[in-house]
């Protein structure tokens, strides 16, 4: 006989994915920015009708950890009901932010109606209550019912709203009575909010306040224990508005109380939380008495949490951070450097610590790994953002630094001791070790290196072996230094067929170890659909470097793996099956048909400008100041993961901190690297006589030597009137009997290496980020700079061009500079007629991996395209009848062609 | 005897495809006018709603061959039942009057055979379709923001059919084919108002989504725990899936739902995955046998089938899920206690 299953009574709300509130959720964060009462940005965004990045705000909520995002529209210039309806419809088409469950919030019951009418999910209605009696109150009840949604009851009733504890109770069993009994609302879709009222306001009536819901929430759970408890926290410190240092303190310290007492949600802006245990121990202590209203006769805790305030304030922005810490344990000490990334003491306090404890290993066993653990929480839970993460990664490794030479002057000893006692020397197993590699081929690196010093943080040993590593050499090594996991990063498209090749032998040999995949180039599918199906014993793809620390905790949880790697290759199995069911739903022309469409224009109207020379030219003496003022920003914060547009990102109200301190820090290394000359940037142009054969295929003149330019035309199924492009139609015909021109140009920044090992040697991985970076970002903006030059003045077709750096950034000029390897040419091997063409290796110094990678890594070459009407596209999917004419046309086997164009075939090939 | 009562018993057997059925009759325009639309100035060839009054004698005899075939359970004819969806024959004045004629031809037919067996008492379910028009989802990729149908007047064009239906004596109102949460929640706003404002106790509501590719998801993007959470608050007599899915590609969906679901479980999928030429070719043995495993593994309280499957299909469903005892409804807790 079966059994009947059992379900548990849990609050469960939804989205496009469940949100179940277990007993063990703790607490529930509400994303509090898409409010305009709470946003004054977001509240603009609004009333401009800005909705496109109105839903970037929520977008951000979501990433930063938010499980339901609140949506508030109560403004008194608005129309409420249409900004709402707006609004939500929007957020439902974003997939992203869709995914989890939304917080109708008005004062007027008309918006919150009209926006229930918009969302499939169960939301949570904020809020309702009896302020207008009975009837109403289960009118509205009902109509909330009826949508399915769980409410939020407002203590507050007839009488107004509940202030102390016994009438908050008085007030939510009565709702709950009305609710439960006539209404038959299930009392785990009932949430209450007993009202968060503002502290030390210098009233003594409100001094309690706190106290009140703290204790009421206790009551209310005692009570009604399905029922849940939410509340609005920043109300509490509103007395100290403008002062965020004191207030995010005050959230802290309540939340902790509250949370204990068993507050469930809170609308909070989690980004600007302190860690309780974090908070300098005068303020916290002084939190304490305010909130929970002890020694505070007379005002006596509220005056002195003014005065601390004021102390606070009188300093101004810069010293707002108070030496006080410098006066604590030298644990303590240790841990605030770590957290909060300073250097600048950590010598001096490990030496301390070290003197201090029995091994030099305790210390990083004991207060260092503690402060890390701190660090991956707060950075898990997306309190801290990754500039921060590897800001306290720096601290960690120059701490680290300190100690070596002692600890592996005690493992001598012991050695020795092993020796002479005849005795086997077994040393502790450590931490689980990852291997990190770029593979075969790729030169790129900053995304690996940031992966590396995150599960560095997160207390991972790492085995990081560069770039360019063969697969014989990860396999090898991951063997020796008996690895747990191995991770492969990769940019350039060729990359991932390594990976292939990669997971091949790793089956081939038997390994049992995980793989990790990442890097700009990877993705899910293609992890999916071709490097999984290599190897069983697990194969991932990691997103960014936030990711990589959970999933590399699942697969070396013996507990966690089994699960974790079948839903992985479940998620996968379905990935390749809708793969291979959607591939057919394109419709590709032959080779034949898409010519017979291809763009075109009246040719006998053209007038090709002639450059002012033909062949090449170097530039080997552009200063790089010059070439700074070029840098397009927004690509380096995205390195950074920070996403967002620049200059905005500088004020956004989440990570706009970090990303202005980043800003600076870079700025600074920047105007070392200017000042120091530590960067030689080296680039060429040329411009030669070309024409194209009509197809595909662009003939350029180079003295006495000539090549064909191979080109890919797309093949995808056009609208009517839209041409299935090929770079070679921006060319004149030969047939016209004109004279056509096509440019080319290669640049590159050289001399990082010293400065890298320099940063490596001082265990600096944050100006080690950076400087990659800013040495990629010179390279583009080189780029830049030199196409400006070669329109205006070189090729000077387009001489009297004036835009601003945001219209460059937005490539708002004539003519192109493709790069072949990208969407528009997206065969690499067609790099060797450009480099030929430039001068070969001796002119820049550039050379070519075997996956046609550029080294140095912080390089950028391409073609430029004169016509008016030339623009950047993308070739997309190509077929078996332009492959084999495109083998033909380059005289290279099929297969090889296959290979180089894989991620561009619409076919398994 | 009531649903409930009967659903403790056994698995009850849902009928199976209508459109399959009235495939085989090769109707022509002249057949779905009769003498009362001659005139109607729209083609309504394929409108097969509109049978119910003009060839009811065609429905009615569907109906009689699923209930011989052995289904506890048989849908009105009333798919596209709907103001909306009657738009496109121009039919809209019509939509209540299909609910009533479909709801009383699927009555008559079900009655006969509860007094031919009163052991084997036969229900109707009203059938409420998805709607030609969605409320989640934009049909302008250009402008997500907008929507083809505001929420008010879908729930406008459901009460209207829910009048109907429980005019024309059902049994059980059935939402199905949800591809779209947000129109289920329109369709239980109507009924939830209907027995409101008509003062009568509610009639029991089963709910069956679809879930439309290997996603594993609805086409408006939920899982199906997302799914079913947003529609708790029905209170459901059922919940469960049909069409888009064959049995096979549907097991391990149903398997999940009998497991989160509070309430009683029902499936009916298509039979298989259509071929090249959109037709269904699952022999009846064949989404029996898979079935049948549902059944085994106590997954089960309501099956059937959609597109595809005939009366032989429903026959040896009932068969094969005849041996096996149905899912016990689970205990909703009361309390938070930890086990």
């Amino acid at each position: 006989m079966r059994e009947a299953a059992h379900i548990k009574p849990f609050l469960r709300l939804s989205g496009l994915e469940p949100l179940i509130v277990r007993p063990e959720t703790n607490f529930i964060n509400v994303g509090e920015r898409t409010n305009v009462t709470g946003s004054k940005k977001f509240a603009r965004l609004i009333r401009e009708n800005k909705y496109e990045e109105a839903l970037s705000v929520a977008r951000q909520q979501v990433e930063n950890g938010a499980q339901v995002l609140d949506v508030n529209m109560d403004d008194a210039l608005l129309d409420g009901v249409q900004a709402m309806t707006t609004f939500i419809n929007l957020v439902q088409s974003e997939p992203d932010i869709a995914r989890i469950p939304i917080m109708l919030d008005s004062s007027k019951f008309q918006i919150i109606e009209a926006g229930l009418k918009c969302v499939q999910g169960k939301c949570i209605v904020n809020s309702i209550s009896m302020k207008e009696g009975e009837a109403k109150f289960i009118e509205q009840a009902i109509i909330c019912q009826s949508y399915g949604a769980a409410v939020i009851v407002m203590a507050f009733d007839e009488q107004g709203q509940a202030d102390t504890r016994a009438r908050k109770v008085e007030i939510c069993q009565r709702a709950y009575d009305i609710l439960t009994r006539q209404v038959g609302f299930d009392p785990q879709d009932i949430i209450f909010d007993p009202n968060i009222f503002a502290v030390a306001t210098g009233i003594e009536e409100h001094n309690n306040y706190a106290v009140d819901f703290i204790e009421a929430t206790r009551e209310i759970k005692k009570r009604m224990p399905l029922s849940k408890v939410s509340g609005g926290v920043s109300n509490m410190s509103f007395s100290f508005r403008g002062n965020d240092h004191v207030r995010e303190a005050m959230h802290s310290v309540f939340l902790y109380h509250a949370i204990r007492a068993g507050m469930d949600m809170g609308i909070v802006n989690a980004g600007q939380l302190v860690v309780y245990d974090e908070i300098e121990p005068t303020l916290r202590q002084l939190c304490e008495d305010v909130i929970l209203n002890h020694n505070n006769d007379n005002n006596e805790a509220t005056e002195k949490l003014i005065n601390f305030a004021e102390t606070v304030k009188a300093k101004g922005k810069e010293t707002i951070r108070d030496d006080a810490w410098r006066n604590t344990s030298v644990e303590e000490r240790l841990k605030h450097s770590l957290v909060n990334g300073i250097t600048d003491f950590i010598e001096a306090d490990t030496e301390e610590a070290r003197l201090k404890y029995p091994k030099p290993l305790d210390v990083i066993e004991g207060p260092l790994m503690d402060g890390m653990n701190v660090v991956g929480d707060l950075f898990g839970s997306g309190k801290m953002f990754l500039p921060q993460v590897v800001k306290s990664a720096r601290v960690m490794k120059k701490s680290v630094a300190v100690l070596t030479p002692f600890i592996e002057a005690e493992k001598e000893l012991r050695r020795q001791a092993h020796l002479s006692a005849g005795t086997v020397n077994e040393e502790g197993a450590g931490a689980a070790k990852i291997l990190l590699a770029t593979v075969k081929g790729d030169v790129h690196d900053i995304g690996k290196n940031i992966v590396g010093v995150v599960l560095g943080c997160n207390g991972y040993d790492i085995v990081d072996l560069g770039v360019m590593v063969p697969a014989d050499k990860i396999l090898d090594t991951a063997i020796r230094e008996k690895v747990d996991i191995i991770g492969l990063s990769g940019l350039i498209t060729p990359s991932l067929d390594e990976m292939v090749h990669v997971a091949h032998e790793m089956k081939r040999r038997g390994m049992q170890l995980p793989l990790l995949i990442g890097g700009a180039t990877t993705s899910r599918m293609h992890t999916a659909v071709k490097i999984a199906p290599q190897y069983e014993q697990g194969v991932v793809h990691v997103l960014d470097a936030s990711r990589s620390v959970t999933v590399a905790g699942s697969l070396l949880n013996q507990e966690l793996k089994p699960a974790f790697l079948e839903s992985i290759k479940k998620e996968y199995a379905q990935l390749k099956e809708d793969f291979g069911s959607k591939k057919s739903v394109k419709q590709f022309l032959p080779l034949q048909e898409a010519r017979l469409n291809k763009w075109n224009t009246d040719w006998t109207s053209f007038c090709p400008v002639e450059p002012s020379f033909t062949g090449t030219r170097l530039f080997d003496d552009i200063p790089l100041e010059e070439i700074a003022a070029y840098i397009d920003w927004q690509p380096f914060f995205i390195a950074w993961e920070l996403h967002g547009r620049f200059p905005q990102i500088l004020s956004d109200e989440i990570v706009g901190k970090e990303a202005t301190r980043l800003y600076e820090d870079a700025r600074a290394l920047l105007g070392r690297i200017i000042e120091q000359k530590w960067l030689q940037p080296r680039g060429v142009i040329g411009f030669w006589k070309a024409v194209s054969n009509g197809e595909d295929t662009v003939l350029v003149e180079d003295g006495d030597r000539t090549f064909h330019l191979e080109f890919l035309r797309q093949q995808i199924k056009k609208a009517a009137g839209q041409p299935n492009i090929s770079l070679a139609d921006f060319i004149m015909p030969a047939s016209t009997g004109k004279q056509d021109y096509i440019g080319g140009f290669s640049v590159t920044i050289h001399g990082i290496e010293e400065h890298i090992r320099r940063f490596e040697q001082g265990h600096d991985d944050y100006n080690k980020i950076i400087l990659q970076a800013l040495a990629d970002r010179l390279a583009e903006a080189f780029a830049e700079l030199l196409h400006e030059r070669a329109r205006k003045q070189l090729w000077g077709y387009a001489g009297s061009e004036h835009l601003t750096r945001e219209q460059l950034i937005s490539e708002a000029y004539q003519g192109i500079r493709p790069a072949p390897g990208y969407p528009a040419c997206p065969d690499h091997t067609e790099k060797y007629k450009l480099f030929t063409l430039l001068g070969g290796r001796e002119t820049t110094g550039i050379t070519l991996t075997e996956s046609l990678a550029m080294y140095p890594a912080s390089s950028v070459c391409g073609w430029y395209f004169a016509h008016p009407d030339s623009k950047y596209f993308g070739v997309g999917k190509i077929d078996k009848s332009q492959v084999k004419d495109y083998a033909a046309r380059k005289g290279m086997p099929e297969q090889e062609v296959e290979r180089w164009l894989r991620p561009v075939l619409e076919y398994d090939a | 005897m009531d649903i409930r009562t009967a659903l403790q018993e056994r698995i009850l057997i849902i009928d199976g495809a209508m459109g399959t059925m009235i495939q085989r009759y090769k109707l022509q325009e002249a057949d779905y006018r009769g003498e009362r639309f001659r005139q109607w100035h729209k083609d309504v060839k394929g409108n097969n709603d509109l049978l119910s009054i003009t060839r009811p004698d065609i429905i009615v005899s569907i109906h009689e061959q699923y209930l011989e075939a052995g289904a506890d359970i048989i849908e009105t004819n009333t798919f596209s039942s709907t103001v909306i969806a009657q738009a496109d024959y121009d039919m809209q004045s019509l939509a209540y009057e299909l609910n009533l004629a479909s709801a009383r031809c699927a009555r008559q037919a079900a009655d006969r055979y509860t007094d031919q067996n009163p052991a084997k008492p036969r229900f109707v379910a009203g059938a409420i379709g998805p709607l030609n028009k969605t409320l989640s989802l934009s049909p302008d990729v250009n402008n997500p923001g907008y929507r083809a149908v505001h929420f008010d007047e879908v729930v406008d064009a459901y009460y209207e059919q829910v009048k109907g239906l429980c005019d024309g004596g059902v049994d059980v109102l059935l939402i199905e084919t949800i591809f779209d949460t947000l129109n289920a929640k329109a369709a239980v706003f109507a009924i939830k108002k209907y027995f409101r404002d008509i003062d009568k106790p509610e009639l029991p509501i089963m709910i069956s989504g679809t879930i439309t590719d290997a996603s594993g998801r609805t086409l408006s993007g939920q899982t199906l725990e997302a799914f079913y959470v947003s529609l708790m608050h029905a209170k459901p007599l059922s919940i469960g899936l049909n069409c888009a899915l064959g049995a096979r590609e549907m097991r391990p969906h149903i398997e999940e739902l009998s497991q989160i679901a509070g309430c009683y479980t029902s499936a009916y999928p298509n039979a298989g995955l259509p071929n090249a030429f959109g037709e269904y070719d699952e022999q009846p043995g064949q989404t029996a046998h898979i079935i049948e495993e549902w059944a085994a593994n106590g997954w089960l309280n309501i099956v059937g089938g959609c597109c595809g499957t005939t009366p032989d299909h429903i026959r040896h469903i009932a068969r094969e899920v005849s041996r096996y005892e149905p899912r016990i409804l689970p205990v909703t807790e009361k309390e938070l206690i930890a086990h």
